[in-house]
């Protein structure tokens, strides 16, 4: 399965992706040949085979309702580039 | 041409669990900013989420009480965009496996039932708060940066999608207040607008009259309040019908209400529109809501308000308006059925209760419905006065109807002032906390007096009196 040129720009979009010429050629080839794996299983008859959703045959893994700490703000702020009083400070939106 | 409106509704809903959605911070509402958080809900690498079983509990009941089937099999998707109040990257939502789906929400009117199709209801994690500053107050244009604020980054959020089944602005408020009320009385959420537990999205079209096709669209967002809603539904299909009439078409487009509260990924441009690229969270396995649970979750659910107002009118033949206004206060309708079980007549109470109690300020958990229904009966015989100053006492402990109904009543204020003046040095307390503001403890001493004279005292006299005395 071919993906074009505007196929490879369109995601690189969503993603905030900025690509070279050279790697959207790149790009085109690599996700060619990963949908083409992706789709050998396709080959197979799967009508009755539920999609998997997660590899582990285990449901319901859940934590109970009760409060743990949370950070201290200063350690919740100190990876932010920038901050303004207890706030993450980020270019307007 | 006649237009008949076609309205949907997308209403997020937060719940008032303990803990985040998928970590264990606790929520509060009004907290210092970023003092709520942790690795997992700040998103920092290698954290994994957890999710909430109260939640999950929580959103199956809500689905019961919509009128939902409960799936067997759920599965959180992650819902993909970039937005700084979501520092992951995308959200834990849920897609074409939801909780919830496939409901209907009884909303009784005037002219009989209405039922409201859910198309389904899903929980995931609400976005963080985002505060625009700089430039225009608050507005989202013009501002030169953002600060974000993560306490509420996470909160379990519920989202319902109703079928376009609603037919005029009014039809949308009264669907939006018996939801809101089934949610607060189901215990899961405040659902209160102010405060953004409480938020809905309005999809408006209209069509020919008898026609069944569906038409483009608009979305209004961000609505502040009911009334706000009814009044922009309704100025929104004034204007489409306008367009139509002119041969016009309308554009899908969004409206934004409130654009200092927005809680939805701005869309940049049409090609990126609703491009979410939802896949399956690998983070998490399945839900599986087990089969004893929902039936036991759904044996325990209480009578919801949109029965109850049909209990009312069937059992009571009290009209639709009654109904519903009583059982817009739970404790109010509970009062009214106390009342006409100890043999109040249905309509004169009802009257009373939605009424005078009411008008009054009297807490009507605390009223007891013997002494009510003597109010009612007596009420046509006894002069106005004496009822209001009754229905102002019917509060306080140990009420009796009988010292307001009596009709060898002492009226000569000479004969009651000594009595009156002995109650009040006998509760200096009391006094005190009247002049201190406490005005409801009028009543209390109404109810000393009467009790002092076996009840055979004007109430209207004794108020005079009483309030002479205290100054007032």
């Amino acid at each position: 399965m071919a993906i074009t040129r505007d196929e490879v720009l369109h995601v690189a979009r969503l993603a905030r992706l900025a690509l070279t010429d050279a790697e959207i050629e790149r790009l085109q080839g690599e996700l060619s040949a990963i949908l083409d794996a992706v789709g050998k299983v396709a080959e197979l008859d799967l009508s009755d085979v539920p999609p998997t959703s997660h590899p582990l045959d285990v449901v319901n893994v859940l934590g109970e309702d009760e409060p743990r700490p949370s950070l201290p703000v200063g350690d919740a702020l100190a990876n932010a580039p920038s901050r303004e009083g207890g706030f993450f400070r980020v270019p307007a939106a | 041409m006649s237009w008949e409106p076609v309205i949907g509704l997308e209403i997020h809903v937060q719940l008032k669990t303990r803990t985040k959605m998928f970590c264990r911070c606790e929520l509060g509402f009004g907290d210092p900013e970023n003092t709520r958080t942790c690795p997992v809900c700040l998103s920092h690498p290698g954290t994994l989420p957890v999710p909430n079983a109260k939640a999950i509990e929580w959103t199956v009941k809500l689905g019961l009480a919509l009128g939902c089937e409960i799936a067997p099999h759920a599965v959180f998707h992650r819902k993909n965009y970039f937005y700084p109040d979501l520092p992951k990257g995308y959200q834990i939502s849920q897609y074409d496996q939801p909780l919830c789906t496939n409901g209907r929400f009884l909303v009784p009117g005037p002219d009989g039932d209405a039922y409201v199709g859910i198309v389904r209801a899903h929980l995931e994690e609400d976005a963080a708060k985002n505060v625009h500053v700089g430039g225009a107050a608050g507005r989202i244009s013009g501002a030169d940066r953002t600060l974000v604020d993560f306490n509420r980054g996470g909160t379990p959020l519920v989202e319902i999608v109703t079928r376009p089944d609603l037919r005029s602005a009014e039809d949308a408020r009264i669907f939006l207040q018996l939801l809101r009320q089934t949610v607060v009385e189901l215990g899961i959420s405040d659902a209160e607008m102010e405060k953004g537990s409480l938020r809905f999205d309005v999809n408006v079209s209209v069509r020919p009259e008898g026609s069944s096709e569906l038409r483009t669209r608009t979305e209004l967002k961000n609505m502040n309040s009911f009334a706000f809603a009814a009044r922009g539904i309704a100025r929104e299909i004034g204007r489409q019908i306008e367009i139509y009439e002119k041969g016009g078409e309308v554009d899908q487009e969004t409206l934004h209400f409130d654009p200092t509260r927005e809680d939805a990924p701005p869309l940049r441009s049409k090609e990126e529109a609703q491009d979410y690229r939802y896949f399956p969270e690998p983070d998490l396995v399945p839900l599986a809501p087990a089969r004893d649970l929902v039936e036991r979750a759904r044996a325990e659910l209480p009578e919801l308000p949109g029965q109850r107002i049909r209990r009312l009118e069937r059992d009571y033949a009290l009209p639709f308006y009654d109904a519903e206004v009583l059982s817009g206060l739970p404790a109010l309708a509970a009062l009214f059925e106390r009342t006409v079980a100890a043999g109040g007549d249905a309509k004169a109470t009802s009257n009373l209760v939605m009424n005078q109690i009411v008008a009054a300020g009297v807490d009507p958990a605390v009223v007891d419905g013997l002494e009510l229904a003597k109010l009612v009966e007596a009420r046509g015989r006894i002069p106005r006065a004496a009822l209001d100053e009754a229905i102002a006492a019917s509060g306080t402990p140990g009420f009796r109807a009988d010292d307001y109904t009596a009709d060898t009543a002492i009226t000569d204020a000479e004969e009651l002032r000594p009595v009156v003046e002995r109650i009040l040095e006998g509760n200096p307390s009391q006094v005190e906390a009247y002049r201190g503001g406490k005005t409801g403890l009028l009543g209390f001493f109404v109810g000393q007096v009467m009790r002092e004279l076996g009840g055979k005292a004007n109430p209207k006299v004794v108020n005079e009196l009483l309030r002479e005395q205290l100054g007032l």
